[in-house]
């Protein structure tokens, strides 16, 4: 019984959130390895461009909701989504045609570029703040639970919850089907088939009937659409606010470069290496404990290595330890 | 065909190409020699619109083709190779050769989700294309092999292979024989050489193997210096003494004059 319970309580606090933060993490990393490998260069503003798109969620969801529109148990926002996808989409393609394609026209350098994106950075996250303003914001609805702790309880007779929630859930399928859908795209079609190509070769692809305007293009629409997606239900998961977005680059960028920066599966297994990792290292494991250890080893204090107010520097260290030991990622990435 | 009339490339101070003029004629294969860095391949990079020119004109049929980007070129049917070998490396042999011809319908969003028949029955078309040109090339067994797995031989082929996708009508080939073994160089010559009669392509050939510039071209341009030093068949080329100091040695004209 006591095995069972901490089974149920490391599902509840660990496993459950972990997964459904990779997974935010895993859709943030592949518009940013996406971009990394075909345009070349470490686009700094992907967080706040996940602020924009999921802000254009947001009001929709507002203005539906009240219309008194509504999904019955899933969240109103995914109505809104395919608005918001549309709206980021020309947003980043007007950034591309106003900024990135100057630069490109110049041949400049990955590290100008990059410079660039936090100058895009800092504008969109001033549009984002200025439309929605820098506080909290809440918008999800719907049932909140699939199975609520309380019922998982009764259910079984446990003295531990099992909670999970509808986002959580919702999370992990799209992020399947958005997986999905990507690779069939990237490996099966024409046009992902020329975005790989240029990914691989961007001399030869010039050489080629590949038009690169085109694929810069499809990129910046599949990496907008990634952005909105991941900003969701990031927001739905937790909540809404231009910093903590702003923020989420760092866990984004070491998902990406732990994977192997460049490499979509890499991008997706980096998210949820720095997931778990985050999650693990400032959870109180005494709850877990508790159970396993033999009475007179019970654990007084939290077991808790780090506080969640640190979470960031989990994500930092591991960046580091990343570069400085294997730079190219656990899959073969793009970087030097 | 090609007119290049007074080509100027200048690095900083240094003049990779200076004031090159020659003439390429419809259906030759001209072969370019000249000893390492005499801006033979900078020319080529010129020419394809990889590099901006600092001054002078190059026409191709008639028609002012300077500073027109690579990919603009490639649609007029002005294709180029590598000195050293390019590829798509996470791609099929095939694949690699799938991805030449422009303007297919699959390339658009739209298209991926609502025109699948149109593309279906294109990708069939290409497939069988890429697989003719693989037997031609002799190379049908790497089909679906990763194009970054074949050896550097193989890629010279593959290059090759590509020009032979869309309708080219010129084909610069920067050392396709370089660190190719004699069989695979002779089957690389043989395709040039097919490629030239069947389809009437025009080839520049920039080569150091002098056997292999004699059994294709002619006729032989030899640039020093950025410059063009002598035009010709390559026994006038290789008789003439300004070609014999800057490029082939006085070793070649005693070893001749021996045999002779």
């Amino acid at each position: 019984m006591d095995f069972l319970n901490a089974i149920v309580a490391l599902a509840n606090y660990v496993l459950i959130p972990g997964i459904a933060y990779g997974s935010q993490l895993a859709i943030g990393a592949l518009g940013v390895t996406l971009v990394y490998g075909i345009l070349r260069f470490s686009n700094f503003a992907h967080g706040d461009t996940m602020a924009f798109g999921t802000m254009i969620v947001i009001l929709l969801t507002w203005w539906l909701q009240s219309l008194g529109i509504n999904l019955g148990p899933l969240p109103t926002a995914l109505i809104a989504l395919p608005v918001g996808i549309l709206g980021c989409i020309g947003m980043v393609l007007l950034t591309d045609r106003l900024v990135y394609r100057f630069y490109r026209e110049q041949k400049a350098k990955p590290v100008i570029l990059v410079i660039v994106s936090m100058g895009v950075m800092f504008i969109m996250n001033g549009v984002v703040r200025l439309i929605i303003g820098p506080d909290d914001q809440s918008f999800a609805d719907g049932e909140r639970f699939i199975i609520s702790a309380r019922d998982f309880k009764n259910m079984t007779g446990l003295a531990e919850g099992l909670g999970i929630r509808t986002t959580q859930v919702l999370t992990v399928v799209t992020a399947v089907i958005v997986v999905a859908l990507l690779f069939w795209f990237l490996n099966k079609t024409r046009a992902g088939k020329s975005m790989r190509a240029y990914s691989d070769n961007e001399d030869l692809a010039l050489l080629s009937g590949i038009n690169p305007e085109r694929v810069v293009m499809l990129t910046w629409i599949i990496v907008a659409a990634l952005a909105t997606i991941a900003g969701t239900l990031y927001g739905l998961d937790k909540s809404f606010k231009p910093f903590t977005y702003f923020q989420l680059l760092l866990p984004i960028f070491a998902s990406a470069v732990v994977g192997g920066i460049g490499n979509p599966l890499g991008a997706i297994a980096g998210g949820f290496v720095i997931a778990f990792s985050e999650v693990t290292i400032t959870y109180a494991w005494k709850k877990v404990l508790v159970y396993l250890m033999p009475e007179p080893l019970e654990p007084s204090g939290l077991v808790q290595l780090m506080s969640t107010d640190y979470k960031f520097a989990v994500s930092f260290v591991i960046l580091l330890i990343v570069l400085l030991f294997k730079p190219t990622g656990l899959f073969k990435g793009q970087s030097t | 065909m090609i007119v290049v009339d007074d080509l100027h490339k200048h690095f900083g101070g240094f003049h990779a190409v200076d004031g090159a003029s020659l003439t390429i004629e419809q259906g030759s294969i001209t072969g370019l020699i000249g000893p390492n860095g005499a801006g033979k391949t900078t020319l080529f990079n010129v020419i394809a619109g990889v590099l901006k020119s600092t001054s002078g004109r190059v026409s191709m049929a008639g028609e002012d083709i300077t500073g027109l980007p690579p990919h603009t070129l490639f649609h007029k049917g002005l294709l180029r190779t590598f000195q050293i070998a390019h590829e798509f490396h996470s791609m099929s042999c095939r694949e690699n050769l799938m991805m030449v011809p422009g303007g297919q319908s699959g390339e658009t969003l739209w298209n991926t989700w609502f025109g699948r028949k149109r593309i279906a029955d294109e990708e069939r078309a290409l497939r069988a294309k890429a697989d003719e040109v693989l037997e031609f090339l002799t190379v049908e067994h790497l089909a679906d092999q990763k194009a970054g797995q074949i050896s550097g031989g193989q890629k010279k082929l593959l290059e090759l292979g590509r020009t032979m996708m869309v309708d080219a009508k010129i084909v610069f080939l920067d050392e396709v024989g370089a660190g190719v073994n004699r069989t695979l160089l002779n089957t690389i010559g043989d395709a040039i050489l097919r490629l030239n009669k069947e389809r009437g392509y025009t080839f520049v050939v920039i080569e150091h193997d002098m056997d292999f510039i004699g059994r294709l071209c002619d006729p032989v341009i030899c640039m020093a210096e950025g410059r063009v030093l002598a035009q010709g068949t390559l026994d006038e080329i290789k008789a003439n003494e300004q070609v014999i100091e800057a490029y082939l040695g006085t070793g070649l004209k005693n070893k001749e004059q021996v045999g002779a």
